[in-house]
């Protein structure tokens, strides 16, 4: 072993800070899929519409009808046996499997925490989250450790700092520092708030948001790392947040994100608060300060886990940068923006009017899109070229379906991104019909003829 | 002093000094002395303009336009001759213009009762009309009597019961009118009713409700209402008075769907109040005034002063009128529609009227940033 190895990756360090991060993540999803219930958002999204929108590759994965409110359920019970750490490791990939899969049925509800979460899940389900402070460590006292290697509070901080610093560089444009926006866009429409809502339409507060959103992004997980400043860092984290929570609409990821970083604090934090949580839960901490240690052993089973674990962050590393590949402005195309970190990045709106021509009889017609989609599938829609594409190849399916024949399916459409005037967006000559989804460039993307400069 | 707070310095440090160049770059209303009216951004001042310059005045003059129109059905069943008819027809086509004027709120108590389809679904269909007549015994307030009542209702009851005025008259004089009489009565009285109860509802708390809720939120009144108000014009201007009796959304076109179909040459003329009636709600036009107020297009003007964007709001105007230029040359339309195959003018006319649609959709909803639902979202 090396002394980087031994020093940093196989260190013996307190499990407490997983354990705690294993609690309040099991907590937080388990809220988070009652919110989700409670907004009656699982018939809305997943039962109501009567088209759902496929990622590439997984068209396979689709809702289950009234079998969905079970497969939330099911992710929801797994989230709760995570957080009390009861058959642990088949609880996280019960929990990996089922939020996957409900993110994967509709990627009009994308968002990039859900992906965070679906990631993070799978990060956890190789590390000894249940060692400590667990169900499955008091019923089975064999496995329960006080200390851990390393590695795997590391690996939650480097998949964080992932987060954070790519959500930065992904601020890096022209569009966010010079011009502040969309954040000038969107201040503004909170005038409502207390005390702050009367300074959002001043510029220069337009400004102050964009760079300091930047600037927190790429230094925030730096900051949290060094025990001076991370007492700072940490009230930072906990402003910032509550300051995204009020002005934007982005639901639970706030407080994931002020729950995750936790894990950066030291040890005596977390003894801290599980000593506060065993008062309430009467558990007996001290059971489990049994000082012994998980030794990582040279196993065939091992190499195979530290395998998968370094493609992992291989993947997280580089996928972001996948848009390299693709020609024109991303924030336009779209190709390679998701997956990547990429919040708040820009406001986008977009209106397709998609044309139906019998090829037979030539005869042609407008669609209602109101008659297939909801209001929010329509807008996701309406924007993104991978969305115009599948709902194009649904829309010649049904109308030959209801006896038109070869029929072709053009679209106009117009999209405005970050205050731009809108412009047409696809090629209203194309037959969509005759274009199929793949990893390669869209061509019949109508150029931006604009430019936003940065990463 | 720490590096936390030094950074945060810095930010705020930098922060100002863009501010302070990019608003002497730009040259706009800007500047460190100037406070830019704060109150600009304020919704509650929309509101109220809306409530109680538009909405609320335009619902007072369509129950004028009905009570004109119930005394000229009572002097036609007093007096059933021919010039009374001619009366009853005007008043019906007076009153059907001002619903062009009201039909687009449909929210809060018009949303509750479904004041639209119950007033105006159309076409009407003339055999359950015949059917309710013939047998005396139906229930307008039934969503299944939706196609059965409201103005296209009357439009066949005085325009297309028969050839012509007099057999019309003729049709109301026979001995056994009295289930036709009734009918007649029936359907007015349940639109006098209706918009009776939101009139009264708007003025006994709703209106306060609806300029209460000034934020800005998918609950909040302006962006419910925008939504609402966006619909309207796509689906009930744009494509019901147009689109679809065109035939662009079926293919081929659909005379029998035209908006007042059996008074026939018509359906111009209400397609016009109805554009006329968005622009001015666009405008903030106070309703039956040449008065304007606080409206979408001044939150426009007001986004822009920050934005230095293009001027939207001349945009939308602009094409609110190269559409009603274009309609405006066209014939009337079921002669356009019958007679024309395919009819160019009308289908260049309607992509004009198409035109409008993503200006607001897309470039307006964007720059007042509108939520449309409520759902989680972290950016486009």
């Amino acid at each position: 072993m090396t002394l980087f190895q031994h020093k940093y990756l196989f260190k013996a360090v307190e499990a407490a800070p997983l354990a705690v991060f294993r609690i309040l993540f099991g907590m937080m999803m388990f809220f988070g899929l009652i919110r989700f219930a409670w907004y009656g958002w699982i018939d809305k999204f997943y039962i109501t519409p009567k088209f759902f929108f496929s990622y590439y590759g997984f068209e396979w994965i689709k809702p289950l009808g009234n079998y969905t409110y079970l497969l939330f359920g099911v992710c929801a019970i797994a989230a709760v046996m995570i957080a009390i750490g009861y058959k642990y490791r088949m609880a996280i990939i019960v929990f990996f499997l089922s939020f996957t899969y409900i993110e994967l049925m509709d990627k009009t509800t994308y968002l990039n925490h859900y992906y965070f979460i679906s990631i993070l899940a799978f990060l956890m389900i190789f590390l000894p989250a249940n060692a400590y402070y667990s169900l499955d460590a008091l019923k089975n006292p064999k496995n329960a450790f006080q200390k851990i290697p390393a590695w795997t509070i590391g690996s939650l901080k480097l998949l964080l700092g992932i987060v954070y610093v790519y959500a930065g560089l992904a601020k890096l444009n022209s569009d966010w520092l010079l011009h502040a926006m969309p954040l000038k866009i969107w201040l503004p429409s909170k005038f409502d708030l207390p005390v702050l809502g009367s300074l959002l339409h001043l510029e220069w507060v337009q400004y102050a948001f964009s760079w300091g959103g930047a600037l927190y992004d790429l230094t925030i997980p730096f900051l949290l790392m060094y025990g001076k400043t991370r007492p700072y860092a940490f009230f930072t984290v906990v402003i910032f947040h509550v300051l995204t929570r009020v002005l934007f609409p982005i639901g639970m990821f706030p407080y994931i994100m002020i729950v995750s970083t936790l894990i950066f604090f030291n040890a005596p934090v977390h003894h801290k608060i599980l000593n506060f949580l065993d008062k309430i839960l009467k558990i007996g901490k001290h059971r489990f300060d049994n000082n012994r240690s998980l030794i990582s052993l040279n196993t065939t089973r091992n190499y195979l886990k530290f395998s998968v674990i370094i493609l992992f962050f291989a993947v997280q590393f580089l996928f972001p940068f996948r848009y390299l590949a693709y020609p024109g402005e991303l924030f336009w195309t779209e190709e390679g923006y998701r997956f990547s970190w990429r919040v708040m990045l820009i406001e986008k709106s977009g209106y397709a009017q998609f044309k139906i021509v019998d090829g037979k009889s030539g005869k042609w017609f407008y669609v209602d899109n109101s008659d297939f989609l909801t209001s929010f599938q329509e807008k996701q829609m309406a924007f993104q070229p991978d969305f115009i594409l599948e709902y194009a190849h649904f829309l010649k399916d049904h109308f030959e379906h209801d006896g038109h024949q070869k029929v072709a399916v053009y679209v106009n459409s117009m999209v405005t991104l970050n205050g731009r005037l809108s412009k047409p967006y696809i090629d209203p000559k194309i037959d969509l019909t005759q274009e199929n989804e793949s990893f390669e460039h869209k061509t019949w993307i109508l150029p931006f003829n604009d430019e936003i400069t940065g990463l | 002093m720490n590096e936390i707070m030094k950074k945060h310095l810095t930010v705020l440090f930098f922060s100002i000094l863009l501010g302070a160049c990019s608003s002497d770059n730009g040259g706009g209303p800007m500047s460190d002395d100037v406070d830019p009216a704060p109150t600009s951004f304020e919704r509650g001042p929309i509101l109220e303009n809306w409530a109680d310059n538009i909405i609320i005045p335009s619902y007072e003059s369509f129950a004028i336009q009905l009570e004109a129109l119930n005394a000229s059905f009572d002097a036609f069943k007093a007096d059933t001759n021919e010039s009374n008819l001619l009366a009853l027809r005007a008043s019906w086509l007076s009153a059907y213009k001002v619903w062009q004027h009201v039909s687009m709120f449909e929210i809060g108590p018009a949303e509750a009762v479904g004041l639209r389809l119950n007033m105006n679904i159309y076409p009407s269909n003339t055999e359950k009309i015949e059917g309710h007549i013939a047998s005396g015994s139906y229930d307008l307030s039934l969503s299944s009597n939706r196609d059965a009542k409201g103005f296209p209702a009357l439009d066949y009851l005085i325009n297309g019961l028969a050839e012509n005025d007099a057999a019309i008259v003729s049709k109301f004089n026979t001995t056994d009118n009295d289930e036709l009489v009734a009918y007649f009565d029936a359907v007015l009285s349940d639109m006098t009713m209706l918009s009776v109860q939101v009139l009264s509802e708007w003025k006994e708390g709703y209106r306060d409700n609806f300029v209460a809720a000034d934020g800005a939120s998918s609950t909040a009144s302006l962006d419910r209402f925008v939504n609402d108000y966006i619909l309207y014009y796509e689906k009930y201007v744009r494509a019901g008075k147009m689109g679809i009796p065109l035939g662009v959304f079926s293919g081929s076109p659909l005379p029998g769907n035209v908006e007042a179909y059996h008074k026939g040459n018509v359906s111009k003329e209400l397609f016009l109040e109805g554009l006329n009636a968005v622009q001015d709600f666009f405008n903030g036009k106070h309703y039956g005034k040449s008065s304007t107020g606080q409206s979408l297009a001044s939150y426009l003007d007001a986004l822009n002063t920050v934005k230095e964007g293009d001027d939207l709001k001349k945009m939308i105007n602009d094409q609110f009128n190269a559409a009603r230029t274009l309609v405006e040359g066209l014939s009337t339309f079921k002669e356009e529609i019958a007679t024309k195959t395919p009819p160019v003018e009308m289908l260049l006319a309607y992509d004009e009227v198409q035109r409008v649609v993503p200006l607001l959709k897309v470039d307006m909803v964007s720059a007042m940033s509108i939520s449309i639902d409520f759902v989680d979202a972290d950016g486009d």
